[in-house]
């Protein structure tokens, strides 16, 4: 990391998402909707119109009936680290105003909607579509105001929006160790919305430096792999699945080759 | 000759409205640095006074010094800002001095039940999170760092709000070009002051999500 705060020691903020548990019940994009305060219109129907901070994306193997099997994934920003960690992400690297940064304390990239102008280039940058825009202000039914949290700023007509890994109960969470004079955060206290939403617990959320939490371990078991991961930008979300079909459509690969030799190739390239 | 002659009188002509220009010049520099330094700012903000005068150094001396007896962290981290009309109440069911604005208090809200309508001086946009918890317990830093002595303070200064966009002028300061003020007199806390004693207290300037939200 280039700038390494003193006072904190740096975390790198992650999440593991088991596919195999995931069951597509979408719990996930309920609970990030009410927590953070997405808006969405009378007529959602138009998809590519719609926002949302994590969406499940449903893919098959494209076999026929009775071997047909669908897996679906669950997709937040990915918060990419970058090119050699050091917060280069593709967002952060185009964005003109610096509405988007890499807060490198917590490895988490954030967006500022204030100064956002909305040029939406950080939005033709990123690969993972995590980004959305406000075409419209947003208008939620008469009483659904008072439900608002008020812990997340509303988002105006003209600015890009993305999950932000709940930073506010990240905040939350140090504020109250503060008073309570700690400097360490307890696993349990630092957890996003989506992840205490999931039914089947297929989401896991944690620092992924911190031995003692579950996502260090589990970010590195055999069938962990990221989306794209050839593109370099190293992105803070995991996916665990026992399904080689499943890794083949994480990322592009040609006719020939096999995602499990890539990946073994790419981590010894990477430690040599 | 007369060709002569002409030529001075036209140097003498150019030089005169040369003067003439600048002067104007000058005069509308003047009217226009006088209109945005001090006539729009002066016309940009409206005063509002407390519902009620507040004697700070009074309650100081009775609660025993200390700020955190009205405004105090709750368990979960959170400050607790402007204490609410029950916590008042709690001294304040009936009159205990003869003080007018103590019997205007206890008329207007007490007996009516009804919170106190405080105008917040440091009252940040909904944009902005700010951690008192960070700064007091974090950073071990004293009140009268960014609020001024206003334990102090025998009344409630007046309260100025931009017409435009609510927000106090507390924020931005007296002076956009910071006039006539102390650098860090707790009189503004614009983006830029807290960037400053970021870098300097921490090395860094911090990230955008750190404030913003």
């Amino acid at each position: 990391m280039a700038q390494q705060p003193q006072h904190t020691k740096t975390k790198r903020y992650g999440m593991v998402i088991d596919l195999d548990k995931c069951t597509g019940c979408g719990a996930c994009m309920v609970a990030c909707y009410a927590e953070n305060n997405v808006p969405f219109r009378q007529d959602d129907s138009d998809k590519m119109r719609s926002l949302n901070w994590i969406r499940v994306m449903k893919v098959d193997n494209g076999k026929a009936f009775p071997d047909t099997e669908v897996c679906y994934i669950p997709m937040p920003c990915m918060q990419c680290d970058g090119q050699h960690m050091q917060g280069h992400s593709p967002c952060v690297s185009v964005c003109p105003a610096v509405a988007t940064d890499y807060d490198y304390p917590t490895g988490i990239v954030s967006q500022i909607y204030t100064r956002c102008f909305g040029c939406r280039y950080c939005m033709a940058a990123c690969p993972y579509h995590a980004r959305k825009f406000n075409w419209w202000d947003p208008k939620w039914p008469a009483d659904m105001e008072k439900y608002l949290n008020p812990d997340v700023s509303a988002r105006m007509r003209g600015v890009v929006e993305k999950c932000s890994f709940c930073y506010h109960r990240y905040q939350k969470a140090r504020d109250k160790a503060y008073v309570e004079g700690r400097d360490e955060l307890h696993e349990d206290e630092y957890q996003t919305a989506c992840t205490q939403a999931c039914p089947t617990n297929a989401i896991t959320f944690g620092d992924l430096y911190n031995p003692e939490h579950a996502v260090h371990s589990l970010s590195r078991s055999k069938n962990a792999f990221r989306l794209l991961e050839r593109l370099n930008t190293n992105p803070k979300v995991y996916y665990l699945s026992s399904k080689s079909w499943v890794r083949r459509v994480a990322d592009n690969y040609l006719e020939g080759e096999n995602p499990e030799q890539v990946a073994k190739a790419r981590k010894a390239a990477a430690t040599h | 000759m007369s060709t002569q002659s002409d030529n001075q009188t036209a140097a003498a002509g150019n030089r005169s409205s040369g003067w003439v220009v600048f002067v104007f010049f000058m005069i509308g520099l003047v009217a226009s640095i006088i209109s945005g330094w001090v006539a729009f700012p002066e016309l940009l903000y409206s005063t509002k006074q407390q519902p009620i005068d507040f004697n700070h150094q009074v309650h100081l001396e009775q609660m025993g010094g200390q700020c955190n007896s009205c405004h105090f962290f709750r368990e979960d981290g959170s400050f607790s800002g402007s204490p609410t009309l029950e916590e008042c109440k709690s001294c304040h069911m009936y009159p205990m001095t003869g003080n007018e604005n103590e019997q205007k208090f206890i008329d207007e809200y007490v007996n009516q039940d009804k919170e106190v309508p405080w105008l917040i001086y440091a009252e940040q946009p909904p944009c902005v999170f700010f951690s008192h918890a960070a700064h007091v317990k974090g950073a071990d830093m004293q009140c009268a760092t960014c609020h001024g002595d206003i334990g102090h303070s025998t009344s409630l200064r007046e309260y100025q709000e931009n017409r435009i966009t609510g927000y106090s002028r507390d924020i931005w300061g007296k002076s956009m070009l910071r006039l006539g003020e102390p650098d860090h007199g707790g009189r503004h806390q614009k983006m830029n002051d807290c960037a400053e004693c970021h870098l300097k207290e921490t090395g860094s300037k911090g990230d955008c999500f750190q404030c913003h939200k």
